[in-house]
């Protein structure tokens, strides 16, 4: 396969092509869509076959091209596979670069994965101006897909905010009754984190600059290996890289945001803010401000703060879920504290606690993806959301009843089934360098087992007491068709994940070995500038 | 590569010739405009053939930046910075007249002279580009603002637009009188007016500490302050710009803003920028103080136009950090920003062109929904937003701006950090203005009664269409407009934190 794909080139042209093959698409849907009255039920009306059936082939051949990598992707290279590099701003030294590390590599396919059932998930839940709907859902995918794949540092913060606007529209246009009000928070949120990082990237580029020609460069690699950077601004960098990735997590005092967010969008939106959009935060850790800055990050207070952080998240994430009566609300606050087990696990620091943070990210993505697209089938079919509104449902659904069960399973993370895998990693990692936060995280699987089993069995199994709930339809095809995939994920990662841990070791060692080397750079260079100033100062 | 000896007249007329050009055909105009009876016809021509005029002094102005023309010492510049800044100004009044003709159609207003009062003004704002003597500074600035005036005023049958004109007069003439005492000081300190001239007496007299020249500068700031609606000098603007009609507001946010600024610009940097020290933590505290309060007060706003003259007036705070900076760089990003602001001002403007309806203000109730009944005009007004906020891709051009000041900031010799973490902040803030007027176009619906939208006119779909192809494209592909950002910048010794201390020549000369 691997020798296959080669010979046609695909290492070279693959993610140009996964950046544009959606915008293309996003254009052609546009370009062929009509101009239906205000208001028009484009499903009823039949209007929306056409634009959702293009979207949907669009994003198969998305999934099915990047499927490629993880054949052409070899997992014995430390390094960026894959590059692509174009001259883009030569006079601000920008340049377009993807590639990819073993990382960025599964976020890639997690990412294309979970758009093709987000885009078959919206096919009857959006029902209004749906070309420009699933042309978002587009031109989203070509930022998100970005984000993971770019290797410059301003096309990086450029894909990080593109992928802003779509999803500002996709909440606030198709979200739920307070979608305005969401949408905004969540826009006006993410920015104010990123916009400091805008600064402290030109700060960088800056420091990386060419001394002969004063021309900056933002390059991933040229900003790692030349950038001096004195100890007392890598903290305000670190700080301003911090708050960008924090709110995008999000960690816990900066998580107000979430809820709002993934409850007023739409089926798809919330499945894709907490499949992708979360990790775009852990993966930013990863990629730029742990490794970048490790003499700040590192520091035993800045840690023990973001450690602290990072379990009140996965405590206090599991305890508001108990008491939800919303359950897309109650979801939505378990990601808090999902996301916080993928923090411990990053600023841990072991390899292990680091591959696990990296299962929690897919399979996070799985499982939550997975319980938003069950919600909104149950939406669309008794448009309430309220756990006390329903009851019984395993009499009258027991397919959807079935898949919610496993789903649930694989959320709190029963053994065998995905979620298992990452948490007891990262416990195990963290617990050699910090037993005291992984004790009290590992408390909340209990509390993760408590909010869920209690909110199934309010929903599934209590006596089918409401008369509207005696005649609700099960599953049909399409979205028997739609939970397959996932449900097949959650099996096969709970209980053969060999394949997907090697193709993430070398990464997460490699990220684990640079932010030691350089950490131990940045305390003797800090040694240097204090002995330096010591002497100054005599 | 033409030398020009500016004492020798000729020579100075020649490089003169686009200044002259346009000034010359816009008397020329004047006289056809009122030879005729006033129509609605008549109206129409003597707008195509302003155009035509300004498309010639385009191409004039063109022609000489790429002959590469030089220039001996005096009153007038003759430089890549001169040119850019004549490129932007032109582009700006080509819109100003391509709405006005549209606008004078729909408000029936039939008199001509409207397009060759925009052309006065122009010519006005091309020689305070060309300026490097304070004489020459001040008649651009009276030349410009006389028109300005007239303009502001056109609306005469309404009593906002009136009760504007008489405040931009009164307030104008105000900053104008400070701006010529400024300058007489500065002449009595240095006994000269030309830029250059006072930079070299400075230093040859040591005059950097004098109290004379540093009350005059301090005067000239306020002037200054006044033209490019700095707070705590703003509070003309939003009246002002709320009472004139659409495409002189545009005008006056963009253009006239621009033309103000490189004479600032040019000024500091070549007179004054011996003084950097002095005048450097007035700039800033005014840059702060500008971004802050007119992006806060924009997020009150709820009629269309006043949001776009707080913005107009957060702007001019981001512009500030150029001249802050005090760097060639700063003087290339301020060109670069001139250029993305003038675009996006013109096409937001160019969409409420559309949307007024006589003399009533366009809020945002107006824009409720505006996506379900015209998708493609709330489309390109996101677009503008975006822009005029600073957001990558989407916004194209107006991203790049803001990059290239944020670059020259940290860049320069002495890191503006402070402005920097500020200029993003408040970015932040204004994201609260401009999302609301994309949140009210897409996500509210229709009001119920609301008025149908007009057809947009031609002239001005064009000017829509090229505003907002250029920002993305811009945006996209931006390394030819940097390149020539790059290399615009006046004449100036290497900027530096500390006054520089005098050559040995000009130190036996002074002696």
């Amino acid at each position: 396969m691997r020798e296959f794909l080669l010979s046609v080139g695909f290492d070279r042209w693959i993610l140009p092509a996964l950046l544009a093959i959606p915008l293309l698409g996003a254009g052609l849907i546009i370009a062929t869509s009509r101009r239906s009255p205000e208001g028009e039920d484009e499903v009823a009306s039949g209007a929306a076959a056409g634009p959702r059936r293009l979207a949907a082939w669009i994003f198969a051949l998305e999934l099915v091209l990047s499927a490629g990598l993880w054949w052409a992707f070899d997992p014995g290279i430390t390094g960026w596979q894959q590059t692509f590099d174009l001259n883009w701003i030569p006079a601000w030294g920008i340049r377009f670069t993807l590639g990819l590390d073993g990382i960025a590599m599964m976020m890639v396919l997690l990412t294309t994965f979970i758009m093709l059932l987000a885009c078959v998930g919206s096919f009857t839940s959006v029902r209004r101006r749906t070309s420009s709907y699933y042309a978002l859902l587009l031109v989203l995918t070509t930022g998100m897909l970005g984000v993971f794949m770019a290797l410059d540092l301003f096309l990086f913060y450029v894909m990080w905010e593109a992928m802003l606007i779509p999803m500002y529209f996709i909440i606030g246009i198709w979200g739920g009754e307070r979608r305005i009000y969401a949408t905004l928070k969540f826009f006006i949120y993410t920015m104010i984190g990123s916009m400091l990082m805008l600064a402290g990237i030109v700060y960088l580029g800056i420091a990386a600059q060419n001394p002969a020609t004063g021309v900056p460069n933002f390059s991933y690699d040229a900003v790692m290996a030349t950038a001096r950077i004195a100890p007392h601004a890598a903290y305000w960098l670190f700080g301003a890289f911090f708050l960008a990735f924090a709110v995008k997590v999000p960690m816990f005092p900066f998580h107000t945001w979430l809820p709002d967010a993934h409850v007023e969008a739409p089926t798809a939106g919330s499945v894709i803010l907490a499949a992708i959009m979360l990790k775009l935060g852990t993966f930013g850790f990863l990629r730029l401000a742990v490794p970048l800055f490790p003499g700040a990050a590192l520091d035993p207070t800045v840690r023990k703060i973001i450690l602290v952080l990072a379990v009140i998240g996965i405590v206090y994430g599991a305890l508001v879920s108990l008491v939800q009566p919303d359950f897309k609300k109650l979801v939505a606050y378990s990601s808090v504290s999902h996301l916080g087990f993928v923090m411990l696990g990053i600023f841990a620091l072991t390899v292990q606690s680091v591959q696990g943070a990296l299962m929690v990210m897919i399979n996070h993505g799985i499982s939550t993806g997975a319980l938003f697209l069950l919600i909104g089938m149950i939406y669309e079919r008794r448009h309430t959301r309220l756990i006390e509104s329903y009851g019984g449902l395993a009499r009258v659904m027991p397919l959807f009843s079935a898949i919610l069960v496993i789903v649930t399973f694989s959320a709190i993370g029963v053994p065998g089934t995905n979620g298992f895998i990452g948490e007891f990693l990262v416990l195990l990692g963290s617990f050699r360098t910090f037993p005291i936060y992984s004790v009290v995280a590992a408390t909340s699987v209990i509390f993760a087992a408590a909010y869920l089993l209690w909110a199934i069995q309010r929903i599934l199994f209590n006596p089918l007491d409401k008369p509207e709930n005696e005649h609700v339809p099960d599953l049909n095809r399409r979205e028997l068709l739609l939970m397959a995939p996932l449900l097949a994920g959650i099996i096969w990662l709970g209980v053969y994940p060999a394949p997907v841990l090697r193709r993430m070791q070398p990464a997460a060692e490699q990220f684990v070995r640079t932010v030691e080397s350089r950490a131990a750079m940045a305390a003797t260079y800090a040694a240097d500038a204090n002995a330096a100033s010591a002497a100054g100062g005599r | 590569m033409p030398l020009y000896n500016l004492a020798n007249p000729t020579q100075l007329m020649q490089a003169l010739l686009p200044d002259l050009l346009l000034a010359g055909g816009a008397m020329a105009l004047l006289l056809w405009a009122v030879w005729r009876r006033e129509s609605p016809k008549h109206q129409r021509h003597v707008g195509a053939l302003s155009m035509l005029l300004c498309v010639a002094t385009l191409v004039a102005v063109v022609m000489m930046m790429f002959n590469r023309t030089f220039a001996t010492d005096g009153p007038i510049a003759v430089d890549t910075f001169r040119w850019m800044a004549d490129i932007i100004i032109l582009i700006g009044t080509l819109g100003a007249l391509a709405l006005g003709i549209d606008d004078n159609d729909r408000a029936g207003t039939v008199t001509a002279e409207t397009h060759v009062l925009i052309l006065l003004a122009a010519s006005g704002m091309m020689l305070l580009a060309a300026a490097r003597d304070l004489m020459i500074v001040f008649l651009g600035i009276e030349l410009m603002s006389v028109a300005s005036y007239a303009l502001a005023g056109l609306n005469r049958r309404s009593e906002r637009s009136a009760e504007g004109a008489l405040k931009y007069f009164l307030l104008g003439a105000f900053s104008t009188a400070f701006l010529l005492y400024g300058i007489a000081l500065v002449y009595g300190a240095t006994g000269t007016t030309g830029l250059a001239e006072i930079r070299m007496r400075v230093l040859d007299y040591n005059l950097s500490q004098s109290p004379l020249l540093l009350i005059g500068i301090a005067m000239m700031l306020v002037g200054f302050g006044f033209k490019v609606s700095t707070v705590p000098f703003h509070m003309w603007a939003p009246d002002v710009y709320d009472g004139s009609p659409n495409p002189v507001t545009a005008f006056m946010a963009a253009t006239v803003k621009t033309a103000a600024f490189v004479a600032f610009l040019r000024i500091w940097l070549e007179a004054f920028g011996g003084e950097y020290t002095s005048w450097h933590r007035a700039v800033a505290g005014l840059a702060v103080l500008t971004m802050i309060v007119g992006n806060a007060i924009g997020l009150q706003q709820r009629n269309l136009k006043r949001l776009l003259a707080y913005s107009s007036i957060a702007h001019a705070g981001f512009i500030l950090v150029a001249i802050a900076v005090g760097t060639a760089q700063g003087a290339s990003a301020m060109l670069f920003y001139l250029l993305a602001y003038t675009l996006a001002t013109f096409g937001a403007f160019s969409v409420i062109v559309v949307l007024s309806r006589g003399d009533a203000p366009v809020t945002t109730d107006d824009i409720s929904g505006l996506w379900s009944v015209r998708p493609w005009l709330a489309i390109s007004m996101t677009v503008f937003m975006l822009s005029l906020m600073g957001f990558p891709v989407f916004g194209g051009a107006g991203f790049l701006a803001k990059w290239f000041i944020l670059k020259a900031a940290l860049q320069s010799p002495v890191p503006q950090t402070m402005l920097a973490v500020v200029l993003v902040l408040t970015t932040v803030i204004s994201a609260g203005y401009y999302l609301y007027v994309i949140m009210v176009m897409f996500m509210r619906p229709r009001r119920e009664g609301a008025p149908v939208v007009a057809d947009t006119p031609q002239l001005t779909r064009y000017v829509m269409l090229i505003t907002a192809v250029a920002i993305v494209a811009l945006g996209l592909a931006p390394n030819l407009a940097i390149r020539y950002a790059q290399v615009g910048y006046p004449r100036l010794e290497a900027p530096r934190a500390a006054a520089p201390s005098p050559t040995p020549q000009r130190a036996a000369l002074a002696r």
